[in-house]
């Protein structure tokens, strides 16, 4: 059911990105769908009353073993983060020097290679 | 770019080292809570945009400018591919094990006990800092009129 | 120290020539050196691997905790011809560079790059495929838009809004296979995925859209002919020639044909495909006046013949494909870089306000005359030997439409580019043009070195130990089948 919802986000974020003229919106719906994929994949390792993944003296390995919601896809998404910032950063970088050069944040207007 | 009133500023100048000194804190104790370089990287970061937005540009260039803060990210990558390369100088070792853990293991708990993940979150965590620093340098300092910018 | 402990040197060496040449932002006259250098070395290691399936496992850990990277010879035909590429394109920008301004930050971007496709090649972890594939394309949207003009900012954020949806669907599907499997290591996905689920389809139709989309076929070929054709020259001839193949290409067959097996891959849709993208690609170069455009979208074209081959799924299919990628590869870098040299002496792009620059320009027109008669398919050179076995494999398969769709698209190629070559090089010169000199010699020699490649490839079918130790084993890994678990005791 969750993952239902967390597929929808990510249809919205693509419907945004098709349909929307604005740069920033288009920017924005980016940001959507990422969150939306990065959503997802933490909630895949969610377990039933589960503990949390460190081993600390109280908290030995095996009770964790047994016991916790799995740490694997927490350090993927942590890397997939900063990969979306670094993405994000590079298109509002170009967002603003096409403001600069055509004068607009309309993509029906930026069309100067055609064919 | 403009900077705050003085309420701000003043209380941003008595705050910028706690919050320099908190992200260290989450940066070194990356392998026994969580946190680790990312999160702490971007602390690092804000404390500096901080002191941009409250001062302006003029003062946030004499603490670290671009060319400061480009050469820090360079330093930060090139400490973290040491690190990496560290056990081909040593017999049989594979890429990115962790060397420091084999020669001088430490008791587990303690904050020197990980072998060299400590010494990677530091990396990651100055790069992380720096960088995301100069994205928002980079953006907000854009002039139209100065051509050269590639 | 064995040939195999240095398989991470491919993604360190790059790395650190990036980041050491990006600490000083001025034009420096070492930092061509060092690049030359670098790249050097690369394509020496890539000709030293060894033949059989390598392992290799990162921080001595065991398949199923940590990353294994392996190399065996489909990896390593298509490394051997991304480090060459990439050699010739820093030789090409020496020359070339003068024009812009920061040579540093340009061999930093090229460098990672390098790096990202290096790591595509060599892992076989699904999230380490991934961030790879992030890094080289990162670094493809910034030098795309590296000269700072208007048409270059559009065509950079065209090809960065469709390649982040791209990647955004490829990490997805990474998503579900972890659902399905829990493991990451390709060797132990491609034993644990069963196909009488129907996410397991969910999972190939994700993989496929976001690989197709990055290696343009056909209805996701529309940022092809922006992004190829406004980046500077030597950048245009990397993107063409390796990234669309190591990126979307190369991950493709992987993933087709080691990891889900040929019986439930969707591989008549791929062949369709294919040949509707070379027909649009042939039909929309036909009605360019922009040299690099047009090379760019008949790039579209060549690539749909390659997914052709890929889409039969048989032996003589796959030896087509991969002989035509590599062939690809060099005759479009040719034109490329030519296009380029063009550029720069002349500083003019519409071809139809060119002329008779034959006079002045002689190497140039020499190279282009082989480029155009390399791609357009005439014996003996390399071109030619590619599109028949193509079209042999598809009569073998009985799939006469296809073959149909093959020659007619070969034929309208054959048509297109002595147009060009009398446009450009032969008639009389024009006023403006009468101080155009030749490109300088560091321009010169890779073009000459990509024609002694387009002249000599063809070789590399007929002569049968070379066919063998090349291009045979390469098939040979990917007919043989989905892999099953990791191949020793871990």
């Amino acid at each position: 059911m969750i993952y239902a919802l967390c597929i929808l986000l990510f249809l919205l974020g693509l419907y945004g990105v098709m349909v929307k003229r604005n740069l920033i919106k288009i920017i924005i719906s980016l940001a959507m769908m990422t969150n939306a994929v990065n959503l997802f994949f933490v909630l895949l390792a969610y377990r039933k009353n589960g503990q949390v993944p460190i081993i600390t003296n109280f908290n030995t390995a095996s009770t964790v073993a047994d016991l916790a919601v799995d740490p694997i896809p927490q350090a993927l998404v942590l890397t997939s983060v900063v990969i979306g910032l670094g993405t994000t950063a590079l298109m509002v970088a170009l967002a603003i020097r096409l403001y600069h050069s055509y004068g607009t944040f309309d993509i029906t207007k930026i069309r100067k290679l055609k064919g | 770019m403009m900077g705050m009133t003085e309420i701000v500023k003043t209380v941003a100048e008595w705050i910028k080292g706690f919050i320099i000194f908190y992200g260290l804190y989450i940066i070194l104790q990356g392998h026994l809570s969580p946190g680790g370089g990312f999160a702490g990287g971007v602390i690092i970061a804000c404390a500096f945009i901080m002191i941009e937005l409250a001062f302006g540009g003029k003062r946030a260039e004499t603490e670290l400018d671009e060319h400061k803060s480009h050469n820090l990210d360079e330093i930060g990558a090139l400490f973290f591919l040491f690190l990496g390369i560290l056990g081909y100088f040593l017999p049989q070792i594979p890429f990115f094990a962790n060397v420091i853990q084999l020669y001088w293991p430490g008791s587990p708990f303690h904050i020197l006990s990980a072998g060299s993940i400590p010494l990677m979150n530091l990396a990651i965590g100055i790069k992380v800092g720096t960088g995301l620093y100069s994205v928002f340098t980079g953006l907000s300092h854009y002039d139209p009129l100065y051509q050269e910018e590639n | 120290m064995n040939m195999v402990s240095l398989l991470p040197s491919f993604v360190v060496i790059p790395l650190f020539t990036g980041l050491i040449l990006s600490i000083k932002s001025k034009k420096m006259w070492y930092t061509h050196f060092i690049a030359l250098g670098s790249t050097i070395l690369l394509s020496i290691l890539a000709l030293l691997t060894p033949l059989e399936n390598s392992y290799y496992h990162v921080g001595g850990y065991n398949d199923f905790v940590g990353i294994t990277l392996a190399i065996d010879p489909l990896s390593r035909i298509v490394l051997i011809m991304v480090q060459v590429l990439v050699f010739l394109a820093c030789w090409y920008s020496i020359g070339y560079m003068d024009h812009y301004t920061d040579h540093s930050r340009y061999y930093a971007l090229v460098f990672f790059m390098l790096a990202g496709m290096n790591g595509i090649l060599i892992t076989a972890d699904f999230f380490n495929l991934f961030v790879f594939m992030e890094i080289a394309t990162l670094a493809s949207y910034a030098l795309v838009a590296y000269g700072g003009k208007s048409h270059e900012l559009e065509a950079s954020f065209k090809y960065l809004v469709l390649g982040s949806v791209s990647s955004l669907f490829v990490l997805f599907g990474i998503a579900l296979i972890y659902s399905q499997t829990a493991a990451l290591n390709m060797f132990i996905v491609s034993e644990r995925l069963d196909f009488s689920t129907p996410i397991a389809w969910l999972i190939v139709v994700m993989m496929s859209a976001g690989l197709g989309l990055k290696s343009a076929l056909f209805p996701f070929h529309s940022w092809l002919p922006d992004a190829h054709s406004s980046a500077p020259a030597p950048i245009s001839a990397v993107l063409s020639g390796v990234l669309i193949k190591a990126v979307g290409i190369y991950v493709m067959l992987r993933f087709y044909f080691n990891i889900v097996g040929i019986e439930n891959a969707p591989l008549s849709l791929i062949a369709w495909l294919g040949a509707l993208s070379s027909l649009t690609g042939v039909i929309l170069a036909m009605g360019q006046h922009d040299f690099k455009r047009l090379l760019a979208c008949h790039s579209v074209s060549q690539v749909g013949y390659i997914f052709i081959g890929i889409g039969l799924g048989t032996y003589w299919g796959l030896l087509g494909a991969i002989l035509h990628m590599i062939n690809h590869a060099a005759f479009k870098s040719l034109l490329f870089l030519n296009a380029g040299s063009i550029e720069h002496a002349s500083g003019e792009r519409n071809f139809h306000q060119m002329g008779g620059l034959a006079k002045v320009m002689p190497w140039s027109n020499a190279t282009s005359f082989i480029g155009f008669t390399a791609i357009g398919g005439v014996p003996p050179l390399n071109g030619f030997w590619s599109k028949l076995l193509l079209m042999l494999a598809c009569i073998m398969s009985g799939q006469w439409a296809l073959a149909l769709i093959i020659a007619c698209v070969a034929l309208m190629t054959l048509t297109l580019f002595p147009k060009i070559q009398k446009y450009v090089f032969l008639g009389d010169l024009p006023e403006k043009f009468k101080k155009v000199k030749e490109s300088p010699l560091s321009m010169i020699f890779p073009m000459l070195i990509l024609c002694f490649f387009c002249i000599t490839l063809g070789l590399l079918l007929l002569v049968p130990s070379w066919r063998e130790y090349y291009l045979v084993s390469a098939v040979n890994v990917l007919l043989g089948g989905k892999w099953l678990g990791s191949s020793y005791v871990p």
